[in-house]
Formats: C-alpha cells, sequence, structure tokens
C-alpha cells in the first residue's frame, strides 16, 4: 500500500522530467513461410505513437520513425579477387563473426537528416553504420574496404539497402512502412526495431519478431538432406534412373 | 512460373530451368554425351551456386544415361568387366573428389579451379575433336587420303603388371589402367558434374585402344554408376544436391535426348563431331573470358 501511495506520487513527477511517447508497433506477418512459389514477400510494418496525455505536441519539429529490420547473424568470410597472372582468384579474406544476413532500414526522412553519426552508430542505423566485427584483426583501411565489399555485394543482390522515406506518418501519431523481403533470404528470426527520433534523440524503441521459415515441401526437403542425407542422396538417384528410364520407354514404344 | 529451390535456397523460372535442360538433352541425344559440361557452367550463369550447380548436374547425368545404358546393353555393345573396373576406379575418384573439394573450399579456390579445369579440358579435347572432324570431312570429300586405322593401346598401358583378359573390348592389359582412368573421371565428376563421356571416349579408344563397338556403351555405363556415386558422396559430404533443380533438368533433358537422337540418326557424324566441337570450345572460351575479365563482383561472402 505504501509503496503503491509512493508511486502514485512520483509519477507525476517523472512524466514532468520526461513525457516520453511511447511506441506500438506491429508487422502483417509474424512469420513468413516459404513454400514453393515463393519469390520474396512484402512486410507492412505499422503501429501507433502514443503520447503522454493523448497530445501529439505541437509547434515542434514532427518527429520521425525509422524502421531496421535485421536477419538472422551470420558467421561469414568474404574474400576478395585480385588478378594474378592474368586471372581473378580469390585473394584476401576477412572474417565476420556475426554479420546480419539481412538488413533494412526504412526512414521517414534520410538517416544522415535524423539523426548523427554517432547515434547512428550505437543504434545501428544505416548501411555505414553497420557493426560487422571481423574475427580477425586488420588494418582499418582493409577493414573498411572489405566493410564496403561486403555492403555492395549484399546491396546488389537486395540484401541489405536503405529506403528513405519509405515510413509514411499519418497525423503525428500513425506510421507504416513497407519493406520488402527478397526471395533468397536466408531462414530464421528477423527482428523488427521501431526507433521514435526527435532533434536527433531516441525517444523510444520497440521490437518485434517475423519467423521466416521452409514450409511443406521446401522444408521437408531441405531436413531430409540435412539429417537423412543418405536416404535422400538414394531418392535422388532413384528419381534421375526412374526419369530417364521413364523416357527411353516412352519413346521405344512409340 | 517461379519455383523455390530448397536447397539452393532460391526461386528461379522454372520454364527456364525446364529449357536449359531440354536443350542440353537434346545435345546429348545428337552427340551421345551426358551434356553435365554444359549444365553446370550454364547453371553458374543462371545464378545457381557452383556447388549445387556441380551436384545437382551430376544427378541429372545419371538420367540422361540410362535409356542409353539399357539400349547398349540389349545389342551387347557393353564390355561389363571393363565397366566394372572403370566404375570401382570411379567410385575411388569420386571420393577423391570430395576430399579435393573440401580442401579447395577452405582455400576459397574451388571456383577457380573449376573454372580452369573446365578451360584446360573443354578446350583441349574440343581442339582435338575440330581436328578430328575437319579431317574426316576432308577424307569424305577426297581431299585427303584417310590415315591408316590402327588400334593399339598406348605403350605406358601395355607395361603394367597383372594383365587380364578383356573379351568384348578385344584386350589383354592391366585392369590398372582402366581404374587409374576411371579415378580421374570420377573425380572430375564430383569437382565438375560431368559424366565425363566426353574424356573417357577419346581415353578408351586412343589410351586403352578399346573395341570401338563397345566404347559408347561401357562409356555410359561408367557414367550412369559413377554420378550416382557422386550424387551420393554429394548428398553426405555438401548436401548440396538439390532434387527439385535436378527434377527440373531432368524433365527437360531426358525429353530433349529423345528428340536428339532422332536428330543424330539423319545427320552424318563427322558433322555431328564438328558441331560438338564448336559447342565445347565456345563453352571454354566463355569460361576462360570469365576468368580473364574483371568480374563483376570483386568480393562473395561464404558461410565460414
Amino acid at each position: 500500500m505504501r509503496r503503491a501511495a509512493l508511486l502514485a506520487v512520483a509519477a507525476p513527477v517523472v512524466m514532468a522530467q520526461a513525457p516520453a511517447p511511447t511506441l506500438v508497433p506491429d508487422v502483417s506477418q509474424r512469420e513468413i513461410e516459404i513454400v514453393y512459389s515463393f519469390t520474396g514477400a512484402e512486410l507492412l510494418l505499422f503501429g501507433a505513437i502514443l503520447y503522454p496525455g493523448g497530445r501529439v505536441p505541437q509547434g515542434r519539429v514532427p518527429a520521425d520513425i525509422v524502421v531496421v529490420v535485421k536477419g538472422p547473424t551470420q558467421s561469414i568470410r568474404v574474400r576478395e579477387k585480385q588478378r594474378v597472372a592474368g586471372i581473378w582468384v580469390n585473394a584476401e579474406d576477412l572474417r565476420y563473426r556475426s554479420a546480419p544476413s539481412f538488413y533494412a532500414v526504412a526512414s521517414s526522412r534520410p538517416i544522415t537528416e535524423i539523426v548523427d553519426a554517432r547515434t547512428r552508430a550505437i543504434y545501428e542505423l544505416g548501411l555505414d553504420s553497420l557493426q560487422l566485427s571481423p574475427a580477425s584483426s586488420a588494418a582499418p583501411e582493409v577493414e573498411n574496404r572489405f566493410a564496403e565489399g561486403l555492403v555492395e555485394l549484399r546491396r546488389r543482390t537486395g540484401l541489405y539497402y536503405e529506403a528513405p522515406g519509405a515510413v509514411e506518418i499519418t497525423g503525428g501519431v500513425l506510421y507504416r512502412a513497407r519493406v520488402q523481403i527478397p526471395a533468397r533470404v536466408p531462414v530464421g528470426r528477423f527482428t523488427a526495431e521501431t526507433f521514435l527520433i526527435r532533434d536527433g534523440r531516441v525517444l523510444a524503441a520497440a521490437v518485434r519478431e517475423i519467423d521466416i521459415r521452409k514450409s511443406g515441401f521446401e522444408r521437408f526437403v531441405a531436413r531430409a538432406a540435412e539429417r537423412a542425407s543418405l536416404a535422400y542422396g538414394l531418392v535422388a538417384v532413384a528419381l534421375s534412373v526412374g526419369l530417364g528410364w521413364f523416357a527411353g520407354w516412352v519413346s521405344a514404344r512409340r | 512460373m517461379n519455383l523455390y529451390l530448397p536447397i539452393a535456397n532460391l526461386s528461379v523460372n522454372a520454364l527456364v530451368i525446364v529449357a536449359l535442360g531440354g536443350a542440353v538433352g537434346l545435345l546429348s541425344g545428337m552427340f551421345g554425351v551426358g551434356g553435365g559440361f554444359l549444365t553446370t557452367p550454364l547453371l553458374i550463369v543462371y545464378g545457381i551456386p557452383p556447388t549445387v550447380a556441380a551436384a545437382s548436374s551430376a544427378t541429372q547425368v545419371t538420367g540422361a544415361s540410362v535409356s542409353g545404358v539399357f539400349a547398349h546393353l540389349r545389342r551387347g555393345g557393353v564390355d561389363l568387366k571393363m565397366g566394372g573396373v572403370l566404375v570401382a576406379g570411379g567410385a575411388l575418384g569420386s571420393l577423391f573428389g570430395a576430399w579435393v573439394f573440401r580442401l579447395l573450399q577452405a582455400t576459397g579456390q574451388t571456383d577457380t579451379v573449376i573454372a580452369v579445369t573446365y578451360v584446360v579440358l573443354l578446350g583441349s579435347i574440343g581442339g582435338l575433336m575440330l581436328r578430328e572432324s575437319l579431317q574426316t570431312i576432308g577424307v569424305s570429300k577426297g581431299r585427303l587420303a584417310p590415315r591408316p586405322a590402327k588400334r593399339r593401346h598406348h605403350p605406358l598401358v601395355a607395361s603394367l603388371p597383372l594383365r587380364t583378359r578383356f573379351y568384348a573390348s578385344g584386350l589383354y592389359i592391366s585392369p590398372l589402367a582402366p581404374l587409374l582412368l576411371g579415378f580421374g573421371v570420377g573425380t572430375l565428376t564430383i569437382l565438375l558434374g560431368i559424366g565425363g563421356g566426353f574424356i573417357l571416349v577419346p581415353a578408351m579408344v586412343y589410351l586403352l585402344g578399346m573395341a570401338t563397338a563397345v566404347v559408347v556403351g561401357t562409356s555410359l555405363f561408367q557414367t550412369l554408376f559413377v554420378t550416382a556415386i557422386a550424387t551420393l558422396v554429394h548428398a553426405l559430404t555438401t548436401e548440396a544436391v538439390d532434387i527439385v533443380l535436378a527434377g527440373l533438368l531432368l524433365i527437360g533433358s531426358v525429353t530433349g535426348a529423345q528428340l536428339g537422337a532422332r536428330f543424330a540418326s539423319r545427320a552424318k557424324p563427322e558433322y555431328l563431331r564438328l558441331a560438338l566441337a564448336i559447342i565445347v570450345l565456345l563453352v571454354a572460351s566463355r569460361i576462360f573470358l570469365g576468368l580473364v575479365w574483371r568480374p563483376e563482383a570483386i568480393f562473395s561472402v561464404e558461410p565460414a
């Protein structure tokens, strides 16, 4: 009782100090199932900004929303080709312990206009602020070269991208963003982080998770290849022998 | 019509893959080759990861060689003893190939080694075939005197111990020679996803000196079993056999092969060989250009 009373007294004080708005985010799909017809997906990330007292602060710069969708991290090795004796071969390489397999950032304005470099680095907002953490130490310029190479490579396949202006804010309280997930996406747990930012400060943040997984026949095949390798191989051989034999039989009958 | 490949982890146009299999099947029916040397590079160009391309194309070659083996068996065109030795060598070779594959993956040189091997193999075999077919065409037009036909095995083959008789091939040689030949082709089957017919056939004729009546049948027999073994080895080691991809390729290639066989019965064999030589050389030069031109992507990512 006493504690509750204390809280009741303290609450208005806290509110007055930091009238912190909160985010109520949601996603159109909590689960994305990869089936035979999967050619990628479009995620709709939407939600509401709840201001204390239910009023949007007037006369100030409108707040911005940044949505970051990240795929499961992977341990990867990035290789760089160099010309050796006239042909292009893999020469140097750099290993990363945890690089996101997918990274998309949607924002209501270009990221660089919303927050400064330091905040971008803290919250990993934007492709040049990714924390890629190489497993082996390398000279900073080498690290930069590989990081740029990785980002460029994945940007080309649609696995990494920035979408400035992709977040729409309605009436200062409702927001929505569309994020494209390409077909080459890896399976696993994705996170969608939403940030409410004003005057270069993050006022609120919220996370939602999205599971992307193979389903039905695709899941069955991938599992079989992994867990029952021998049986899978035998079935593959039987399939090809059967089809080849069948075709020969059909043409011999004609 | 888009279809998601569960092992390659990407979505492809199923019709394109079936058409690709069909085109390769047409050629294999016309020329009596498995067509793996075309499937693997074409799949890589389409964007399939090289390992998946090699593994699945080996599976496809199995299917493409089945009806040929049956046809040759029926008319006694297979030296089963020779075939057995070649398959045994091929099985050992595919295990060795899997070991080489792992080594190459660790050093990151898989793509380069595969490409260089393709260029060397296809370039030299294509060049030989081109010369030979042009000579034959010259002969049939009466410009050149036909060279005396000689059928003898290579002196090195003759020097190997443990000779035995291969009746159907008309040979009395050491089984070590076909065993080594099978071993080499088996290694290439794993690495390149090829049946190896285009290496095996000339080697059987010029190195072993086998009777020509059983050369193609025995080569197909070896291809059938060794590609099947290669599929199993891939399934167990690289886990890169995409059954959906192989199925699509097969639907195209078995249909194409029947059409190709009909074409072939109407065309002159030396012109067919000339055409095959040109195709082989074109593929070799395309892969060669891929090695020397500055690649579109300097960086590549692989799981570590």
